[in-house]
C-alpha cells in the first residue's frame, strides 16, 4: 500500500465547510433534546456525566494540541499536512460539541492546557520524520476510540452513551486512515477496539 | 449466500447471543482474577489507557509511574476530582481491579469513567502497572 490515502482529495476537502456546519448543528440539536430530557430523568445524574464529559473534552483538547504541534513540526509534507488539519478540525468540532453539552448540563468546561503540555506528549515519542508523527497520531486516535467506548457504560444518560459511540467512530476512522497511509496492516481480529 | 447478517433468519444469530452470554458469565469470575497477570501482555493492554495516561506525564489522567502503592488521588501536581482526592486508600492489586472494573462503584463521583471489561486484561495491565516504578 502506498501513501495514496493521505490525499486531501480523499477527505473531500472542498466540501468540508458545509459538512462541518451541518453536522455541528445536528449534534447540538440532539444535545438540546438531551439537556431537556436529562433535567427530567430521575435516573440520570448530570453532575456525574459532566465529570466524564470534561475528561473527554480534555482528550479532544490534547488531540487538537498534538495535531498542532505535529503540523508545526516541519516534518509533514503538504498533502499530509492538509489531512492533519482536517482531522484536527474534527477534533475541534468534538470539543465544541462537548463544551456545549457540558454547559447545557449546568457544568463548567475545563480549559485547554498550554501548548507546552501538548508538546511534551509529542516529544515523548521523539518523532524524526513524517511516519513517526503519523504513528503517534494513529496510536492516540486508537486510544481515543478505546477511551470513548470504555466510558460508555459510565454515562447515566443513554443519549450521552450514544454520542460517545459516535465520537469513537470518528476516532476509529482517523486511526484506519492513518494506518492505511502508513502501510501498516489493520487489526486482524474482530473486537480489537474498546474497554 | 447472504451477505448482510441482518438478513439472516433469527436461528442463525442464536449462537452469537449464546457467545455473548457466556462472555458475560466469564466476566463474573473470582475477585482474585488479577493474580498472576502477564506484564508483557499488559504493556499491550495499556494501549487502552494511552488516550489519557502516560507512565511519566500527567495528561488527561495522572501519571502511572509508582501508582501501585501510592495513595489514591495522591499526586500533588495533578488536578483530581474531589471524590478521588478524598478516597483515602492505597492502590493495590485488588483496588486497581475494582477501579478498572467499575470506577464509579469504587469511587462515586470520579472523573475517569473508563471500564476495562476483560478480567484477564485487567490482570495483565495491573501486572504492567507494577513494573512502572
Ligand atoms: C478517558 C480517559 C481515561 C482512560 C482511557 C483511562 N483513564 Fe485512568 N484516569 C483518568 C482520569 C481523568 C483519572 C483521574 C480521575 C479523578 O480524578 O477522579 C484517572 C485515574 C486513574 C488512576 C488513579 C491514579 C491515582 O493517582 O490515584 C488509575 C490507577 C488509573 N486511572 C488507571 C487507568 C488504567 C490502567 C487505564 C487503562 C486500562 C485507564 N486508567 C484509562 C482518565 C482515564
Amino acid at each position: 500500500m502506498t501513501n495514496t490515502l493521505i490525499q486531501p482529495r480523499g477527505f473531500d476537502a472542498g466540501r468540508r465547510k458545509t459538512v462541518l456546519s451541518a453536522s455541528a448543528v445536528a449534534l447540538l440539536v440532539g444535545f438540546d433534546a438531551l439537556a431537556a430530557r436529562t433535567a427530567k430523568a430521575a435516573s440520570s445524574d448530570p453532575k456525574k456525566d459532566v465529570g466524564i464529559l470534561n475528561t473527554a473534552l480534555g482528550l479532544e483538547q490534547e488531540a487538537i494540541g498534538v495535531y498542532q504541534v505535529g503540523a508545526e513540526s516541519g516534518l509533514l509534507s503538504a498533502g499530509t499536512l492538509k489531512v492533519a488539519v482536517a482531522f484536527q478540525s474534527q477534533h475541534k468540532e468534538h470539543a465544541a460539541a462537548l463544551e456545549a453539552t457540558i454547559r447545557k448540563l449546568g457544568g463548567t468546561a475545563v480549559a485547554a492546557k498550554g501548548k507546552d503540555e501538548y508538546a511534551k506528549v509529542v516529544m515523548a515519542a521523539g518523532p524524526k520524520n513524517e511516519a513517526d508523527v503519523l504513528k503517534l497520531a494513529a496510536r492516540l486516535e486508537k486510544g481515543a476510540a478505546n477511551a470513548y467506548i470504555g466510558v460508555i457504560p459510565s454515562f447515566s444518560d443513554p443519549m450521552l452513551a450514544q454520542v460517545s459511540a459516535r465520537l469513537a467512530a470518528d476516532e476509529a476512522m482517523h486511526f484506519t486512515a492513518l494506518q492505511t497511509a502508513l502501510g501498516i496492516a489493520l487489526p486482524g481480529n474482530a473486537l480489537s477496539f474498546g474497554g | 449466500m447472504r451477505q448482510d447478517p441482518a438478513e439472516q433468519p433469527p436461528a442463525a444469530r442464536r449462537p452469537t447471543v449464546a457467545a455473548v452470554l457466556s462472555l458475560a458469565l466469564a466476566t463474573a469470575v473470582s475477585p482474585t482474577a488479577w493474580a498472576g497477570g502477564d506484564p508483557a501482555k499488559g504493556a499491550d493492554v495499556y494501549d487502552k489507557c494511552i488516550a489519557c495516561h502516560s507512565p511519566s506525564l500527567n495528561r488527561i489522567g495522572p501519571r502511572h509511574q509508582g501508582v501501585v502503592g501510592r495513595t489514591a488521588g495522591g499526586l500533588t501536581d495533578f488536578a483530581y476530582s474531589p471524590a478521588l482526592k478524598k478516597a483515602g486508600f492505597v492502590w493495590d492489586e485488588a483496588r486497581l481491579d475494582q477501579w478498572l472494573t467499575n470506577p464509579e462503584k469504587l469511587v462515586p463521583g470520579n472523573r475517569m469513567g473508563f471500564r476495562l471489561q476483560d478480567p484477564a486484561q485487567r490482570a495483565d495491565v495491573i501486572a504492567y502497572l507494577k513494573t512502572l516504578k
